[in-house]
């Protein structure tokens, strides 16, 4: 402060790294970040002592260790013999299994709900709409409530099933079908198959550079469909037609044999479809409502078939519009899947947040794998419909 | 009228159209031979833009007949289809795909519509790019463009199919005043090649220069109807003096 000179000099450089707001704003992330991870160290010892000093266990030592219950749906090998550690596989399956049926039947249905809430057709349109705010405006649970206790469980029991041919039955206890016994030369067929889809993937490459050749298209779908069916049924014909069918009997109390679905799974299916497909239908509608109609117009005046203009002008401005909160509703849906525990569906929070809790006394370890888990299944959706968004919307406006 | 000129492109008779309870259209009565060049003006809301859509059938009227090129419009999808594939159009807003590149916009039709090869499509594309002078532009999308250039990539997408006629929908009106000459001058040139053209617009100095005959419309009604001399300079009717002094007072 003595010569004015420096002094100002010295003043100002201060003074910039203070004003410089990209500094400070970095001084301010890294104080909270160290704040943040001091306070988690601070709790996660404590807890840790605490656990210590009451003698409980800790660590993820009891996932090697045999689980002794049994569960209602194993979509690989599990018995009561099992270690906790395949329980949480079974679980992990069972809860990807219900998710990915549900997202599926989710998105068909709500893309045709979506687009017959904008029919000029009155009466799909007003049901289209009825749908919409019928299922979206009541609670989760009591839509899954209601299909597992008012519809699927209210069904007759396994002596008075409903059958269908003497071959589907549907009683209280789940839905039975009969499933594909494979006999020997059941690979000619599977041969023949994958030669027909390599056919009509090259036929539909070929049409493609065809079309942009000559102009002319080409009808790929009927001649694959064609070229598929024809291949199986010769190749089955050659085999000596290869397959039997196993058809579910009535033994004992229930039905054995065959393919059999537990109520639990169709009523958590069939309520998230629904719950959510009406979510989707309002984002299908958004997007296709977000294309002007001056688009659909000059494709009009140009000469476009409807479906051409569909194809080529609607869908692909719609999707972008579609694809960023149509995964959020998949999220949201992966994460509602959760609600399983009500009715019982052995999924992740069914087994672990029962038995495996109950009888490991371990909840921090048991609900960090819950967590862990669905945090892993939400990244996995998140991460492919970003790429599936970067895909689709590559080009610019 | 001007039947020297040649056949007439677009017969207009006795035609009428309803919007629900609202008569847009009266009893609208026009013949346009081959290669004139038919300018319509009058008040918003008098139907000009519900009359030249009722030529490519984007609206269908409800009475009276309407006969392009010898095909009459009808519910017949196939005559439709024919009808808009030699009649082109440029709307007010440009109406550009904008997912699609500036040539992709261009060949979309040629190549689904006429069945063209892709590669024809892209070479004629290319010469109409030309013609308007934006060839440097078609890898471009419509929303790098200024709205000028997409006004004119909107025209050489129309002229791609080689319409026999071309309907124009004040397509200078979304334009800011420096680039609504670009626009002008395209349509000039077109014109001098002797395209049939419908021009809605209230571009009047346009209209003394190019077209043949100037329509004013009011109400759902063709007013009157002259050749542009006459009509600036001794327009018949009240109601076209009003609309005149209106519009060429600024
Ligand atoms: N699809 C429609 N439904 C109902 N009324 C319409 C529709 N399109 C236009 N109109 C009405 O018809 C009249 C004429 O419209 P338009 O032909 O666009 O007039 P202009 O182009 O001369 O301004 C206006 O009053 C307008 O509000
Ligand atoms: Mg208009």
């Amino acid at each position: 402060m003595a010569v004015e000179t420096t002094d100002d000099r010295v003043r100002n450089t201060s003074f910039v790294f203070w004003s410089s707001s990209k500094y400070r704003t970095k001084f301010y992330e890294v104080l909270v970040l160290g704040l943040l991870f001091a306070s988690l160290y601070w709790i996660i010892n404590n807890v840790v002592t605490n656990l210590n000093r009451l003698g409980i266990r800790t660590g993820f030592g009891f996932l090697k260790q045999e689980a002794g219950f049994d569960i209602g749906q194993t979509l690989v090998t599990y018995n009561e013999a099992s270690s906790y550690g395949s329980a949480v596989l079974v679980a992990l399956l069972n809860t990807v299994l219900m998710s990915l049926l549900a997202i599926v039947f989710a998105t068909i249905i709500g893309f045709v709900v979506g687009v017959s809430r904008l029919s000029s057709n009155w009466l799909l349109s007003r049901a289209a709409t009825a749908y919409v705010e019928i299922f979206r405006n009541m609670p989760l649970l009591l839509q899954i409530f209601f299909w597992y206790f008012a519809v699927l469980r209210a069904l007759p029991v396994p002596r008075q099933s409903i059958a269908f041919f003497d071959t589907i039955y549907i009683n209280n206890r789940g839905i039975y079908a009969p499933s594909p016994v494979f006999e020997p030369g059941f690979g000619i067929v599977i041969a023949a198959l994958v030669m027909a889809l390599g056919v009509a993937i090259a036929l539909r490459r070929w049409a493609r550079v065809r079309q942009s050749r000559t102009g002319q298209p080409f009808p790929v779908l009927v001649t694959s469909l064609i070229i598929i069916i024809g291949l199986l049924l010769v190749s089955a014909a050659v085999a000596g037609f290869p397959l039997s069918w196993q058809v579910p009997a009535l033994k004992g109390f229930n039905y054995t044999g065959g393919f059999s679905v537990i109520p639990e799974l169709v009523a958590m299916v069939v309520a998230l479809s629904i719950y959510h497909a009406s979510f989707v239908a309002e984002i299908v509608r958004g997007g296709v409502l977000s294309v002007r109609r001056g688009q659909v117009e000059a494709a009009r005046a140009m000469g476009l078939r409807p479906g051409q203009i569909m194809r080529e002008v609607i869908v692909p401005q719609a999707l972008r519009v579609i694809i960023p909160p149509l995964s959020n509703q998949y999220l949201n849906l992966a994460k509602s899947s959760a609600l399983a525990a009500a009715i019982a569906y052995p999924d992740l929070m069914h087994v672990l947040g029962g038995a495996v809790l109950a009888q490991t006394g371990q909840p921090i370890e048991v609900m960090t794998i819950v967590m862990g888990t669905y945090l892993a299944i939400s990244l996995l959706i998140a991460l492919f419909m970003n790429w599936y968004n970067r895909r689709s919307s590559l080009v610019e406006r | 009228m001007n039947e020297a000129q040649g056949a007439a492109m677009i017969e207009i008779r006795d035609v009428h159209k309803w919007f629900g309870d609202f008569h847009v259209l009266k009893n609208i009565n026009l013949t346009v031979a081959k290669g004139e060049r038919i300018v319509i003006c009058g008040p918003s809301g008098s139907g000009k833009s519900t009359l030249i859509r009722c030529i490519n059938r984007l609206e269908a009227h409800q009475q009276g007949n309407i006969i392009v090129d010898g095909i009459e419009l009808t519910d017949n999808l196939k005559q439709i289809d024919a009808i808009r594939s030699e009649v082109g159009m440029v709307f007010q807003d440009f109406n550009l795909f904008p997912h699609l590149t500036v040539l992709e916009n261009l060949v979309l039709a040629p190549h689904l519509v006429r069945r063209m090869p892709r590669a024809e499509a892209e070479e004629i594309a290319m010469n109409y790019l030309g013609r308007v002078r934006i060839p440097d532009q078609a890898n471009k999308y419509p929303g790098q463009l200024s709205g000028g250039q997409q006004q004119r990539v909107a025209i050489a997408r129309s002229l791609c199919m080689s319409p026999k006629i071309m309907l124009f929908d004040e397509v200078t009106s979304a334009l800011d005043p420096e680039m609504v000459k670009e626009v002008l001058d395209v349509m000039i040139g077109l014109a001098d090649e002797g395209m049939t053209m419908l021009v809605v617009t209230h571009e009047m100095g346009f209209a003394r220069t190019v077209a043949n005959r100037v329509i004013f419309m009011d109400l759902g009604q063709i007013i009157e109807e002259n050749e542009p001399r006459a009509f600036f300079e001794a327009p018949q009717h009240e109601r076209t003096r009003n609309f005149l002094e209106q519009i060429l007072s600024h």
